[in-house]
Order: C-alpha cells, then sequence, then structure tokens
C-alpha cells in the first residue's frame, strides 16, 4: 500500500515523461484511477455508438433512402445495440461504481484491487475485439464484416450456415470476456460494500449509492452468467459441431431466447439500479432533505432485484408460449411497477416541501422522473400479452426501450457527471454549458423518442433499412432523425464542456453542494489513499453531523 | 476542510466485519451456480431428444469408484485445514497430498470414460444433442476440476518450500470453499446424467 502512494504521489510532480504515465495508468490497482478509466473508456464508446445511431437515423430520414447497404445496415443495429449496453452503460456504471463506494463507505479501495484492474482490462479486451470484427471478422469468407445478427443473436441466425466466418465468434467471445469482467466488479462490489465499510457504518446506515451497488452487484452474480453460459453453448455449436441451437438436430431455437433474456431483462434492472442509485444521492443534496423513506427504498430495490429474475419471457409472448406462461409473465411484469413506483413516489416525497435548488444535476434528475414514468407507462402496456402481440417488433418497442435507457439512465448519468466531476478533477463543470446541454438534449430526446412511438403503431417494424412511401412514416422519420441530430449536438456540448473544465473550471473545494455523505469529506481530487485516518460514523450523514454539531442525525437514529 | 477529515475520526468502536476472501468466495460461486444451472436446464431439457443414437442408457456407465474419489477429497481437504490451523504442517501436506491425487484419480476416471465412448461408441460433442449437453456438461464441471487441483498443486509446492503455515489459514479456507464447490456441482451434475438421465 505505502509503495503504491509514493508512487502516486511522486506521479504527481511535474516532469514527468508520458511513458510514465502511461505506465501508471496501465498498472494502476487504484480504484478511483480505474473508476475513471472506465468512465473515459465508455465515454469513447459512447461517440462510436452515437455515430452507428446516427447512421442509422440517417438510412431511415426518407423513404427508399440509400444511404448504406441492406448488409451495413444490419451492422449497424447490431453494433449499435451491443456497443451501447455492453461497451457504454456498463462499464459507465461500474466506472461510478467503483470511484464512489469504497469513497462513500469510509474504506481506502476496493476488497480486491489486482481483481479490479483485472476486470477492467477483460472489458477493454472485450470492446477491442468486439470492434476488431471490423477487420477480422470475414476469416476466409470474403469482405470483412462485422456482427450483424442484432444484440439478441437469435437461433439460428447466429449459427455456423446463417452466419459464416468469424463476425459472431467475435460477437460471442467479447461478450463473454467482458462479461467475466462484469463478474470480476460484481464480486469485487459485494465484497467491498459487506467487508471494508468503517466503523459505525451499519448496513442502515450505509449511502443509498452503496446499497443499490450493492443489489445490482447481486443481480450481475445470476443474470450475466446465464448469458455467459448461453455463449459458451454458441460457441460449441459453431467450433464443435455441437446442436445446442441447431434445429436440424432437434436442437431448439427458443431455447436460445430463454438463456438470451433470463439474462437480458434482469440487465435492464442492472443498469437502470446503479441509476436510481445517482438520483438517490442526488435528490436529497438538491431539496436540502435527507431522502424519505430510506428503509423502504432499500426494500424497493431487493423486492425489483428478486421480482426482476421472473419476467424474462415478456419479450417472448409473440413466439407462442401458453397461456399460463403468457400470463405468469404478464403479472409478474406489471409487479415490478409497485416497487418502482414506491420509487418514484419517494423521490417526489424527498422533493416535497424541501428548498429545491434547480442546479443542473438536479434539472437532469427531475427529467429522469417524468421521462421514466413515461417509459415505465409503456412498458405496463406491452406487459399486457396480447398488446404486445400487436407492437411487439415493431418501432413503439424501440421507442419504449430508449425511453428506458436515453430518458432513464442516460439522464441520470449525466446528472451524475455534473454532481460528482468536481470531486474526481477538483473543478466545476459549467453551470451555463450544463443548462444548454439539459435543454438541448431533452428537446432532442423528446423529439426522437414520442414521435418513435407513432411510427411503431403505424406498423413500422424495427431492423428495416428502409421503408416505402405511406402516410406520414417519411415526415416522422424525418423528425426522429432531426432529433437525434440535436441530441448528437447536445453530447458534444458536454464532451466540450468535460474538457473546458478540466482546465478552465472554477475550482471546486472539497465539498461544493454543501452535501452530506463521506467522499465530500476528502479533498477533490482525493488523494491516494482516500483518508487519511479511517472515518467513524454514527448516522446516514456523517458531514451533516460534523456541520450541525447541535442537532446531529445521529441522536434520532 | 481538513479538521472535517480529523473530526470524523473517532475513537474505533467495536467493529467486525467478514473476511473479503470468503465473501468474494461465496459470490464466485453464486455466480457459478448460475452457470451451471443453465447447463443444467439445457441437459434435462434436451433428455430424450435426439434424433439419433447413441443414447445415454445405451451407453453410460455409472462411475461409483470416481464418484466416491471426488467426495471424500472434501473431507481430507477439510481435515487438512483443520491442521493447518493448529499448524501441523507435515499432517496438513499429506492430506492436502491425499486430496490431489483423489482429484486426479477423478480427472482419470472422466478421461477413461470418454475415451471408452469415443472410440468404443462412437459419440462425439458432435454426434447428437445427447452428445453435446453431455460433454458440455461434463467437461465444464471437469474444468472446474482442474482449474481446482492447478491451485491446490500451486499450495502443495509453496508447502513443500515451507512457505504455508498457519498464517495462510484462512486463504486455505477460501480455496477449500471452492474445492467443496466442485464437489456438490458434481453431486448435482451424477444426479442429472447418471441417475436422472438414465
Amino acid at each position: 500500500m505505502s509503495s503504491d502512494v509514493m508512487a502516486i504521489q511522486s506521479a504527481d510532480a511535474a516532469g514527468r515523461s508520458w511513458t510514465e504515465v502511461l505506465h501508471e495508468w496501465v498498472t494502476t490497482v487504484d480504484h478511483k484511477r480505474l473508476g475513471i478509466l472506465y468512465i473515459l473508456y465508455a465515454l469513447i464508446f459512447l461517440v462510436i455508438g452515437g455515430i452507428e445511431a446516427a447512421v442509422i437515423r440517417i438510412q431511415l430520414m426518407r423513404p427508399n433512402n440509400d444511404f448504406v447497404s441492406p448488409q451495413v445496415f444490419n451492422r449497424m443495429f447490431t453494433m449499435h445495440g451491443t456497443t451501447m449496453i455492453f461497451f457504454v452503460t456498463m462499464p459507465v456504471l461500474f466506472g461510478f461504481a467503483n470511484y464512489l463506494v469504497p469513497l462513500m463507505i469510509g474504506a481506502r479501495d476496493m476488497a480486491f484491487p489486482r481483481l479490479n484492474a483485472f476486470s477492467f482490462w477483460l472489458t477493454a479486451l472485450g470492446g477491442f475485439l468486439l470492434y476488431f470484427s471490423f477487420v477480422g471478422g470475414s476469416g476466409l469468407y470474403g469482405a470483412g464484416n462485422a456482427p450483424d445478427v442484432g444484440w439478441w443473436a437469435y437461433a439460428p441466425l447466429a449459427s455456423r450456415a446463417f452466419s459464416p466466418g468469424h463476425s459472431s465468434d467475435y460477437w460471442t467471445i467479447a461478450l463473454l470476456v467482458s462479461g467475466f469482467g462484469s463478474i470480476g466488479t460484481a464480486i469485487n462490489i459485494i465484497a467491498t460494500v459487506l467487508c471494508m465499510r468503517c466503523p459505525g457504518m451499519k448496513l442502515s446506515r450505509m449511502p443509498l449509492l452503496a446499497w443499490l451497488n450493492l443489489v445490482m452487484s447481486g443481480m450481475v452474480l445470476i443474470a450475466i452468467t446465464p448469458l455467459s453460459a448461453a455463449q459458451i453453448m454458441l460457441l460449441v455449436d459453431r467450433y464443435l459441431g455441437g446442436h445446442f441451437f441447431d434445429t436440424q438436430a432437434g436442437g431448439s431455437a427458443p431455447l436460445w431466447m430463454h438463456f438470451f433474456w433470463i439474462f437480458g431483462h434482469p440487465e435492464v434492472y442492472i443498469l437502470v439500479i446503479p441509476a436510481f442509485a445517482f438520483l438517490s444521492e442526488i435528490i436529497p443534496v438538491f431539496s436540502r432533505k435527507p431522502i424519505f423513506g430510506y428503509p423502504v427504498m432499500v426494500a424497493a430495490t431487493v423486492a425489483i432485484g428478486l421480482v426482476s429474475t421472473s419476467v424474462w419471457a415478456h419479450h417472448m409472448f409473440s413466439i407462442g408460449m401458453n397461456s399460463y406462461a403468457n400470463g405468469f409473465f404478464a403479472i409478474t411484469t406489471m409487479a415490478v411497477g409497485i416497487p418502482t413506483g414506491i420509487k418514484i413516489f419517494n423521490w417526489i416525497g424527498t422533493m416535497w416541501g424541501g428548498k429545491i435548488e434547480f442546479k443542473v444535476p438536479m434539472l437532469f434528475c427531475i427529467g429522469f422522473l417524468f421521462q421514466f414514468l413515461i417509459a415505465g407507462l409503456t412498458g405496463i402496456m406491452q406487459a399486457a400479452a396480447p398488446f404486445d402481440w400487436q407492437l411487439t417488433l415493431s418501432y413503439f418497442v424501440v421507442a419504449h426501450f430508449h425511453y428506458v435507457i436515453v430518458g432513464g439512465i442516460l439522464f441520470a448519468l449525466f446528472g451524475a457527471f455534473y454532481y460528482w466531476y468536481p470531486k474526481m478533477t477538483g473543478r466545476m463543470l459549467s453551470e451555463s454549458l450544463g443548462r444548454l446541454h439539459f435543454w438541448l438534449f431533452l428537446i432532442g430526446f423528446h423529439l426522437t423518442f414520442d414521435l418513435m412511438h407513432i411510427p411503431g403503431m403505424l406498423g413500422m417494424p424495427r431492423r428495416i433499412y428502409t421503408y416505402e412511401p405511406r402516410p406520414a412514416w417519411g415526415i416522422l422519420n424525418l423528425l426522429v432523425t432531426i432529433g437525434a441530430f440535436i441530441q448528437g449536438i447536445a453530447v458534444l456540448v458536454f464532451v466540450w464542456n468535460l474538457i473546458f473544465s478540466y482546465f478552465k473550471g472554477q475550482k471546486a473545494g472539497n465539498d461544493p453542494w454543501d452535501a452530506w455523505t463521506l467522499e465530500w469529506s476528502v479533498s477533490s481530487p482525493p488523494p491516494a489513499y482516500n483518508f487519511a485516518s479511517i472515518p467513524v460514523v454514527a448516522s446516514r450523514r456523517p458531514l451533516w453531523d460534523l456541520k450541525h454539531p447541535e442537532d446531529p442525525d445521529s441522536r434520532y437514529e | 476542510m481538513s479538521a472535517i477529515t480529523t473530526s470524523l475520526a473517532g475513537t474505533p468502536v467495536a467493529w467486525k466485519l467478514p473476511y473479503r476472501g470468503r465473501v468474494g468466495m461465496a459470490c464466485l460461486i453464486v455466480a457459478e451456480s448460475s452457470i451451471f444451472t443453465i447447463f443444467v436446464v439445457a441437459y434435462l431439457f434436451y433428455l430424450g431428444k435426439s434424433l439419433s443414437g447413441p443414447t445415454p442408457r445405451e451407453v453410460l456407465e455409472t462411475p461409483i469408484f470416481y464418484t466416491i474419489c471426488l467426495l471424500s477429497s472434501s473431507l481430507t481437504i477439510h481435515f487438512a485445514g483443520k491442521l493447518l490451523e493448529r499448524g501441523k504442517r507435515i499432517a496438513f501436506l499429506s492430506l492436502w497430498l491425499l486430496t490431489i491425487v483423489l482429484g486426479g484419480l477423478f480427472m482419470y476416471g472422466t478421461g477413461h470414460e470418454w475415451h471408452r465412448l469415443i472410440y468404443e461408441h462412437g459419440l462425439t460433442i458432435s454426434t447428437n444433442l445427447f452428445g453435446t449437453t453431455y460433454y458440455s456438461i461434463v467437461g465444464l464441471h471437469a474444468f472446474h476440476v482442474t482449474v481446482g487441483l492447478v491451485m491446490l498443486c500451486t499450495v502443495l509446492i509453496f508447502g513443500l518450500a515451507s512457505r504455508v503455515s498457519v498464517d495462510q489459514s484462512r486463504r486455505i479456507d477460501v480455496l477449500s470453499m471452492y474445492w467443496h464447490f466442485v464437489d456438490a456441482v458434481w453431486v448435482v451434475v451424477f444426479t442429472v446424467v447418471y441417475i436422472v438421465g438414465r
């Protein structure tokens, strides 16, 4: 430990060569540096995935467009989906968890620092493998290509016969490798939360962010692994001539669907629970009130975690399951709405009667509340199997899950960036650029994804590379594309803000938001060892106790 | 602001948390169980769905001796750990070696069975659904046994170099958690493949 500290302190001295800096970052086992690596890595893939989305939207801008070929279009939506889920959202959330969890629970690092570095580099290797398919995917079979089987890779489309070359192999191995990275990080987060808390930090006093990441990590353990198992089976089929998903030899295509969605649906909650965690930290601080209903928030999160593992087949209503299965999965899906609703009420309860400060992090959180509610409502609509039969595989579904992931998770993430950037860099993000980013993104988001529901209801299927001119289809798709570009501009404003503020931003100090959790008690950015001496806490808001010794929270617990 | 840090650091209260190694291994076991569950589901789902032979009933023979070997290795590793806690290094090393021998015997048994299936019955992973699911699930388990044996041998080498003492007892404990898990998985695989599956 002490040699690490020495190394990092000497790293801060001026006049190092860039190779030394690079060496320090590549070999680091510091949770803060790894967190930042995760986040930067995810931001790079966010831009790549965004460019793929732009290609998709330009192609669909008008009827009978021929901006890209159907083959390229297939690769674009496959790569867009895979990239955004596995190489943007997962790593950025792990990055924040890595950075924040030890600081919030008063620990000096994660439980297994080297496993932490190993997990990051596995994830990084996964992303590299996925994109290497653009040059290496063809194998011996002709032109270079990337995976083009959709991010579900349904059988038998992903089998040797229908997906020659190595594009699907790169997809499989990329997800397998990054999946092992995710499992490593999840193990690390759980061990950190359970074994590394500072004295006095009982589970019932832990910041909600740590609690929610604990639940999320538990879900990673039981939800990512079925995907890994299914990927191993797919590799057995493709390389060893196995028959798991080979319908010609008695194999079952729906079995792949089940295995994929046993992973796929909990995955949505793995992504959204950390977003809930950001809201649960940001909303109280900007409402100047403690979180409303702390134990209920924890219980609701655990309930979401449990129920969401038994809803997966609502992605498969249209394959012809029997009515008992349809009924079961419809009911469980609707049941998830209950704990989620409890959470929304608790956030509103926190804001209710508070002195709300409309700073940029809070703006994004309020945007989240409205948009996540709508996303949840369209989700409940599709939980009804007969309704789903009408709209599944249409742009309505695409609009629904983008509402969750962009309108919900990405908004919460932007809020988290504005809230914790000062801690990570020591400088504030520009408030005016932040407002510009928020409003541009909000307008672009609603233009794109509100309107996208309509072509879906008019019958526009997802994953088509073009369409015939029909009433309203052309203009709606044009507006959707314009909205996508407004979002793109907003993201550029955000990236500019990140870079500009890093050099010119206002100095943040330790505690710019007058917040209450332990990460704000140390300098910004925190020293390598986090806490000079391990803190001792007596309530859920240790910094409140410190700032208000006359009326500490610990008196009421 | 550094005043905040110092004033947060009060006198330590009585504070005991679980050992991170045990928690980490328990998490890994949960994750691994989930992987094996998927393979077990696939095995059960595809029972009797092969379009051609051979079938499990025709070719599988119950490996009772090798199963006893593997399961008793759980006992030997448990007592080896206990002996190390009491500082009896030589006894620890001999029981540890016995564990490796028992695990190695089990692997020999698996290899022998595969050799027989491949060369006498022509059953490979690509023959039919039974072959695919059988070699996958047994192979996945055998892979885990192999990983376990590599770790056990590592400890043995360190032990022979007199580097394993009471201080490493907790870590040895974590490794034996893994080994118990591998044995428990075999109980499930054995039941599914050799009892239910026939």
